[in-house]
């Protein structure tokens, strides 16, 4: 799979940050491997493998096994970090991160690479707009999506110290550093990414600087429009988004996936429950046509001025 | 236009057509997997031009051979083939991977004439070819099903799986041929989860199996024509990646490499 190394001012390749974080944590706890499906390449662990060769485990082409075997690495006392495509490693296997990861509970790292329409033109074979939909029901695998090299690392981090299975959905979609002073990260807590009180945007991953733009935009309209970076699709901030629904009135999702069952789904479903307030959903609705990532991104509105409109619709919804 | 009286000046002919396009192709979407699409295009265009019976003008007909492209990836190769074939025009070739084309990286059914089911995942092609081979057994139809995976693609179990399904119902109807370049991805096959002896495995789960120069248009065509056993018919075609131009051949960073303006330029004096 094609893999252009888009070197633009300012913007990074999470995968930088996974891999480097990875070789430290391995560096100093020796139960740490690295496993991958003849995907070293497209997962930055080359340094890894070179550091580290008894501890790279590839076992060729075969998902299904990849995730067997990482199961059965963590019951042989080691911390397994899977990577993978996210495609074939949710997709392909589903049922084996449902029994042998999930429900069984062990300790493994299940790390999708090139995840959402990353693949752009590969097609919707090679897309990963699903992945939040099939594993949100797995309530015991903390899903977690990072939005820049910073917060890509502390989920790596994090996920190295719990001892429980985790999914971490990355990108190498370039992206800006958030513009965020003091950050901490907390599984199971939004980060405040504006304020605002006219309507509140929820983004994770790739979208959330799309989203602060989008609120940057709204403010010279005199929308005031609060934007969370909800990394943690479970456990969620069911604090923060009801907050937003009480406090706003209005609600946008944006992610970089399925409009259904994903962070989306997570928030309508929360806020149908407990406050209902018109939420509008920013992402692909279903397989997409042939095109590249900026193309894509564009058709479907995830842009700064797709999003924008989407938070007019839902304040006209509230009938604000 | 050229005569070919013999079938396989004609599949010669045809092949390396379908290298220059590809990598011409390759070379203006900036994208693709022309080292894949290098050791299969010989196979390929032996079984569209010598072997498959099939009517672009009826791309349903019931009773039409079935070729699978496994290794979906390949869209070079099998794009090139299908419009060779007559199953659209040669301008969508230029569309590859444009927004909206029919020609998507990976292929799409619902999109182009003459493509059988969608790939792209590996694994995927050969249990697909054993369910229209299986069709074919239950109601006597004429029609061969063949399908061509990759080698490093055999390190998915969905394959294995549809080889013994094949085997235990001896499906005589259905070819599988292996492009056996011995690159995957990243690597070579046998350092990143070793498949040889790939023969005594075939034989073992059932299958009649043919090894074959996967360069070599007549002996491909003898394998590919050759009588049927009781058994489903297995080719390991030994194949070069990046297979027709000097700086491709045996390289696994051709996996999805592309070229600059002066390599495709290169490229094309050699492929003549
Ligand atoms: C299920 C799945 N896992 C991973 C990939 C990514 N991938 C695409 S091509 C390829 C290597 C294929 O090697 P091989 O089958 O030997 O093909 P060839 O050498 O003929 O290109 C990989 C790993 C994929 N397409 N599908
Ligand atoms: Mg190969």
């Amino acid at each position: 799979m094609a893999a252009p190394a888009l070197q633009i001012q300012g913007l990074h390749d999470c995968r930088e940050a996974w891999a480097a974080t990875l070789e430290s944590l391995a560096a100093v706890d020796d139960r740490i491997v690295a496993v991958v499906n003849d995907s070293v390449g497209s997962s930055k662990l080359g340094g890894f493998q070179k550091k580290f060769p008894d501890r790279l485990i590839n076992v060729g082409i075969a998902e299904q096994c990849m995730v067997g075997v990482g199961a059965g690495l963590a019951n042989g006392g080691r911390i397994p970090f899977l990577s993978a495509a996210a495609c074939f490693l949710t997709g392909r296997s589903l049922e084996q991160i449902k029994a042998d990861v999930a429900y069984a509970g062990f300790n493994v790292k299940l790390v999708g690479q090139s995840s959402g329409v990353a693949y752009g033109e590969l097609g919707p074979t090679h897309h990963s707009i699903e992945d939040f939909a099939w594993l949100r029901p797995l309530t015991n695998l903390t899903i977690l999506c990072p939005a820049d090299p910073w917060e890509t690392a502390e989920a790596i981090r994090w996920a190295a110290i719990h001892d429980g299975p985790v999914y971490i959905r990355l990108s190498r979609m370039p992206v800006p550093d958030l513009d965020i002073a003091h950050r901490t990260f907390r599984v199971g807590k939004a980060e405040l990414v504006r304020d605002g009180s006219d309507v509140t945007l929820i983004a994770c991953g790739t979208t959330v600087h799309l989203a602060a733009k989008a609120s940057d935009a709204l403010k010279t309209e005199g929308i005031r429009a609060r934007v969370l970076n909800m990394a943690s699709i479970n456990p969620l901030d069911e604090a923060a988004i009801l907050a937003a629904a009480s406090e706003t009135g209005a609600i946008v999702t944006v992610e970089e996936a399925s409009i259904r069952g994903g962070l989306g789904g997570a928030v309508a479903e929360l806020t149908a429950d407990n406050h209902p307030v018109p939420v509008e959903r920013v992402g692909f609705p279903g397989f997409v046509p042939t095109g590249s990532v900026d193309w894509l991104f564009t058709e479907f509105g995830l842009t700064a001025q797709g999003i924008a409109a989407a938070a007019r619709r839902a304040i006209g919804r509230a009938g604000k | 236009m050229t005569l070919h009286n013999d079938p396989i000046d004609l599949i010669r002919a045809k092949a390396l057509w379908m290298r220059r396009t590809a990598f011409q192709m390759v070379f203006d979407a900036q994208l693709g997997h022309p080292g894949g699409d290098f050791s299969a295009t010989d196979i390929i265009a032996t079984i569209y031009f010598g072997v498959l019976r099939y009517d672009p003008t009826q791309p349903n007909m019931p009773d039409r051979d079935r070729f699978i492209m496994s290794k979906g990836h390949a869209t070079g190769a099998l794009y090139t083939a299908l419009c060779a074939a007559g199953y659209f025009p040669e301008d969508w070739l230029k569309t590859y991977m444009q927004p909206r084309s029919m020609l998507n990286g990976h292929p799409n059914r619902n999109y182009l004439p003459g493509v059988e089911t969608n790939t792209g995942p590996l694994g995927h092609g050969l249990p697909v070819a054993t369910g229209i081979a299986i069709a074919g057994q239950i109601t006597q139809a004429t029609y061969r099903t063949y399908v061509l995976t990759g080698d490093g693609e055999l390190q998915e179990g969905s394959n294995w799986e549809a080889a013994m399904t094949a085997g235990h119902r001896k499906l005589t109807n259905l070819t599988w041929i292996v492009d056996r370049n011995r690159l995957q991805q990243g690597a070579g096959t046998e350092e990143t989860n070793g498949l040889d002896p790939l023969d005594k495995k075939f034989e073992a789960f059932g299958w009649d199996v043919q090894m074959v120069d996967g360069h070599d248009h007549a002996a491909l065509f003898a394998a590919l024509t050759a009588p049927t056993t009781d058994k489903p018919r297995a080719i390991i075609a030994n194949t070069v990646k990046g297979k027709g131009v000097s700086f491709m051949e045996n390289k696994a960073s051709w996996h999805h490499g592309v070229p600059t303006a002066d390599q495709l330029a290169t490229a094309l004096k050699e492929l003549v």
